[in-house]
């Protein structure tokens, strides 16, 4: 952001300090809020998104687990239920693997078994994405596996804006929430840090609606549909077409379930053209039930075929030029507009 | 400890209610699935795990409990939901898949969740147990009363969650007490070649908690051990584990043709039966007349048949409902 003019009401912070002021707000008003999780206590988290809230609120509060992901998110099911509003971390997506019948055969089905008579108010919060080397455990994505299986709601913040909104909002909301952040937004700076990701965040506690997309730039000739990291390299590839005198507009999903379709549509419907930017594997995910969004609504919109830039279907290497060559960029997105455009 | 009078009456009569129930539902479940048995066929489809034989470990526990504890059962869970006092026509009506069921048809009987009594079950073995240790720290963080029991058979203490919920309990001194449903049985495979232990109780070492075996599937004797550790839960003094030796009667699941068991096994475990084993007890150790018992014999009958009509009575859910409900 060098050469940006900081205006003087500004306030700056990254994704990790954002998500830990909305938890220390919410928790200063709410006290059946409280957070587990491995290394969120002292450490303040991996991420540096619980940083500051045992100080505040000491070790009853933010409590540092075993390494138990069965046990503690079960144990989080069971106290949402009986009335509090408990945060867990997954340290990693990845982890979901130990402990997803914690996640999908409880939390994410005991509203629905009880008829509606009983809340399950809590929020799943996990890192999420590579381009860092950490191999094919500790970078996936998995947007779509959690989107897919109904009874969760998901939501992936690009900014530090929305996310202090969408975690106020998760905080309250009487479903699970599961809160996805992007390790390389998280404004940790041994990770690689998008500075995109960190933006003026007002002081006082808001909610950004979950279930509700943004249109960040606005565009005539296509429409890139993202989000999180996907968002940024989206406004990259949009600057480097504008320089094409191609005008994209970009749609930052924010949330994937509820999906907002109506702004998907409408922006296609303006534009006529599609392009899916997602981190997550290719095949059976988030892209293609955008394009499904627009395609099964209105055919007629589309002037070309969508495209999508998407992780390909392989597990995650190591070898950074291997990594690198799959993950999602910029230069990928023009080369989308290139195909589309032929 | 031993039961006050007025606590037998109400152990042999949950007794009683469970396994009046269960018989009652053993024969509705095959209306439909004769001669071809198809089971998406009937009143009652599906899978459906009965508990006879087991109702003394419900009753010897819930005796102890109020509508504020919290339990978690498995997918054998009528005797427990009896024994915790869930509503028994919406859980008839559940269990037949009616608009008047717990959750309107939406959970069946291995999803029976009854909140005003605290009582919610799960299909997958040992799941109950982590929500039941964070109900304890629930009540444990806000300073409020109430001991969270988790329901769980022999063969769920050789699942991970087991370990993870255990250890949890444990290390933060939760108001939490496992049961452990001994039938010996995991289906077709005999705790004797699926455990390292002959019994679970030693496993309690392992988390530096107290563990307790109790023989012989009777309800007075787990009533005694039970009530020990549901008093050191409320004193805030932390989990115990409990094993208690009980005897599933019936197969896994209805249609099971139960070919594992060994020759006269059965014959065995019906001459054990805890309820003819109790009633007589009532009459010679507890001062019950034969005339009491016949009486609460007969409300039990009259009471499942109650509950049946009102769930025959009842309406299907509406299809389009089935899309409901998914979120608060």
């Amino acid at each position: 952001m060098t050469g940006t003019i900081v205006k003087s009401n500004e306030r700056k912070l990254t994704i990790a300090r954002s998500m830990a002021e909305a938890l220390a707000q919410e928790m200063r008003i709410d006290p059946t809020v409280f957070v587990m999780g491995e290394d969120i206590g002292t450490l303040g988290g991996i991420y540096g998104n619980t940083r500051g809230l045992i100080e505040e609120f000491g070790p009853e509060r933010v409590r540092d687990t075993p390494i138990s992901e069965t046990g503690f998110i079960g144990a989080a099911v069971g106290a949402a239920q009986d009335g509090m509003r408990p945060v867990v971390e997954l340290m990693f997506v990845d982890f979901f693997g130990v402990c997803f019948d914690a996640i999908y055969n409880l939390m994410a089905k005991n509203i629905y078994f009880s008829g509606g008579h009983l809340k399950v108010p809590m929020v799943l919060m996990t890192s999420t994405g590579g381009g860092y080397s950490d191999g094919g455990q500790h970078s996936q994505c998995l947007y779509g596996t959690f989107a897919h299986l109904p009874g969760m709601k998901v939501v992936a913040p690009s900014n530090a804006y929305d996310a202090k909104g969408l975690m106020t909002a998760a905080l309250r909301d009487d479903s699970p929430v599961v809160y996805m952040y992007h390790k390389g937004l998280q404004g940790m700076g041994w990770l690689g840090t998008e500075p995109g990701a960190t933006v003026h965040v007002p002081e006082d506690s808001y909610t950004v609606e979950i279930g509700k997309a943004k249109v960040v730039r606005e565009g005539r000739d296509v429409t890139i549909v993202s989000l999180g990291i996907g968002v940024h390299h989206a406004l990259k590839a949009a600057d480097t077409l504008a320089q094409q005198n191609v005008s994209a507009e970009v749609v930052d999903l924010r949330s994937l379930v509820p999906l907002d379709r109506d702004t998907i549509r409408a922006s296609v419907a303006k534009t006529g053209r599609l392009i899916v930017v997602d981190e997550d594997y290719h095949s059976f995910g988030v892209s293609a039930e955008v394009i499904a969004s627009v395609v099964e609504h209105d055919l007629s919109v589309l002037k070309a075929a969508p495209v999508r830039v998407a992780y390909p279907d392989v597990p995650i290497p190591y070898a950074r030029v291997m990594e690198q060559f799959c993950l999602p960029n910029p230069a990928k997105i023009v080369a989308a507009w290139a195909q589309m455009a032929a | 400890m031993t039961p006050s009078r007025d606590e037998l009456a109400w152990m042999y009569r949950n007794m009683v209610l469970s396994r009046r129930l269960e018989e009652t539902i053993s024969k509705i479940y095959f209306e439909g699935k004769t001669p071809v048995f198809n089971m998406a066929n009937g009143p009652i489809p599906g899978e459906m795990h009965l508990s006879n034989g087991q109702e003394p470990v419900a009753v010897g526990v819930c005796a102890h409990l109020t509508a504020e504890d919290i339990v978690t059962a498995t997918h054998r869970p009528h005797h427990q939901a009896i024994a915790k006092g869930v509503d028994l026509d919406a859980m008839v009506a559940e269990i037949f898949g009616k608009a008047t069921g717990l959750s309107g048809g939406r959970g069946g009987h291995m999803h029976l969740f009854d909140p005003k009594v605290n009582f919610a079950c799960s299909g997958i073995i040992a799941q109950g147990l982590g929500p039941a240790v964070g109900a304890a720290l629930s009540r444990k963080l806000r300073g409020l009363p109430g001991v969270a029991v988790a329901f769980i058979g022999d063969g769920a203490a050789n699942q991970g969650a087991f370990h993870e919920a255990m250890n949890l309990a444990a290390v933060w001194k939760l108001p939490f007490v496992c049961v452990i449903e001994d039938n010996s049985w995991g289906i077709s495979v005999p705790k004797s070649a699926s455990t390292a232990v002959a019994r679970n109780d030693v496993r309690a070492a392992a988390y530096g908690i107290p563990g307790h075996y109790v023989a012989g599937n009777d309800p007075l004797a787990i009533y005694e051990v039970a009530g020990e550790a549901i008093a050191r839960a409320r004193a805030g003094a932390g989990p115990t584990l409990i094993e208690c030796e009980t005897y599933r009667l019936a197969g896994h699941f209805m249609g099971d043709a139960e070919a594992y068991r060994p020759k006269g096994e059965k014959e065995a475990l019906f001459a054990a039966d805890p309820i003819p084993k109790m009633r007589a007890r009532l009459l010679a150790e507890f001062g019950f007349s034969e005339d009491e018992l016949v009486a609460a014999e007969g409300a039990a009958a009259d009471r499942v048949a109650a509950a049946i009509r009102f769930a025959r009575d009842s309406a299907d859910p509406r299809p389009e409902d089935a899309l409901t409900a998914v979120f608060a």
